[in-house]
């Protein structure tokens, strides 16, 4: 029996936390600057895990930069919005990051959390924050598979749960 | 189970993804009102069989608080709505009226709809 997917855990990824009003132009301005995107709509993810946003909540999200960059587009952040109300934090120490590859990596994450992940329901660009058996955990899809990221804290509780779930045959409901 | 789907992130959240908060559009009563008021602020809530009203919390997801309309007996969901407001909009306080004709919690439904 071959594993469903391969799950690789990532080196160091550069995280930053932006809350605020995420319709206002300061806000725009300085996601566009530090990951080249807008300001993905609920539910979506713009650009990647190596420069790329997440849609969080209706005041959050998650500005993924290269781990080397963090210092360098927080202080550009500030700049941009300064005089709003915002906040922009460095987290990339507080996270752990996976990546579910192959092509059954949707039967993995289904074995995991509460979310329907048949293609037609959650695509390629498509992400999520819900939970991964007993964690907090937001992931999204991409054309490899998904990546998912939860807390450093509970990184290695993370990492068994989906080496576990990758140890079984497809079901066959995802085609 | 229940699934809500919260109006904040738009997703079907299933009952494990969510905490709940209890009943729905409470008034606080704080210092200065009466031991009356007080108590029922704290204590005294509907507990009804059929039509409610509650707040839930999208825990595991966006974070974010919101109210549910649902009947106890048969876990119908009627619709979910952000916190934002003191009372059930008017669409759904119509559909239900339309699903169980003369319901009635707190001062809501009943003649006044
Ligand atoms: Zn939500």
């Amino acid at each position: 029996m071959s594993d469903l997917a391969t799950i690789t855990r990532a080196d160091a990824r550069g995280m930053i936390t932006l809350r605020g009003d995420l319709a206002s132009a300061a806000m725009k301005k300085a996601v566009k600057a530090a990951t080249g995107q807008a300001v993905p709509k609920p539910g979506k993810i713009a650009g990647d895990g190596a420069r790329g946003v997440l849609w969080m909540s209706p005041d959050e999200l998650l500005v993924m930069v290269p781990y080397a960059d963090v210092a360098q587009t927080l202080a550009a952040m500030d700049k941009t919005l300064t005089g709003q109300h915002y906040l922009a934090a460095d987290v990339s120490d507080a996270r752990a990051v996976f990546t579910v590859a192959g092509d059954h990596a949707r039967e993995v994450l289904a074995r995991l959390c509460p979310v329907d992940l048949h293609a037609d329901s959650f695509a390629i660009g498509d992400a999520r924050r819900t939970r991964f058996a007993q964690v907090a955990a937001a992931f999204w899809a991409h054309e490899a598979g998904f990546d998912v990221v939860c807390f450093r804290s509970v990184g290695d509780y993370m990492d068994g749960l989906l080496r576990n779930a990758a140890k079984a045959s497809p079901t066959g409901a995802f085609g | 189970m229940l699934t809500l789907n919260c109006p904040y992130c738009g997703v079907d959240a299933e009952e494990t993804e969510l905490s709940p908060g209890g009943e729905a559009h409470l008034k606080r009563f704080g210092p200065g009102s009466s031991e009356e008021a007080f108590e029922g602020y704290l204590f005294v809530r509907e507990n009804p069989k059929g039509v409610h009203f509650e707040r839930w919390r999208h825990a595991y997801g966006c974070g974010k608080w919101f109210h549910a309309a649902r009947c106890t007996m048969t876990l119908e969901v009627f619709g979910t709505y952000p916190a934002q407001t003191f009372e059930p909009p008017k669409d759904i306080k119509d559909k239900i009226t339309a699903k169980r004709p003369g319901w009635a919690w707190r001062d809501f439904g009943g003649d006044g709809a």
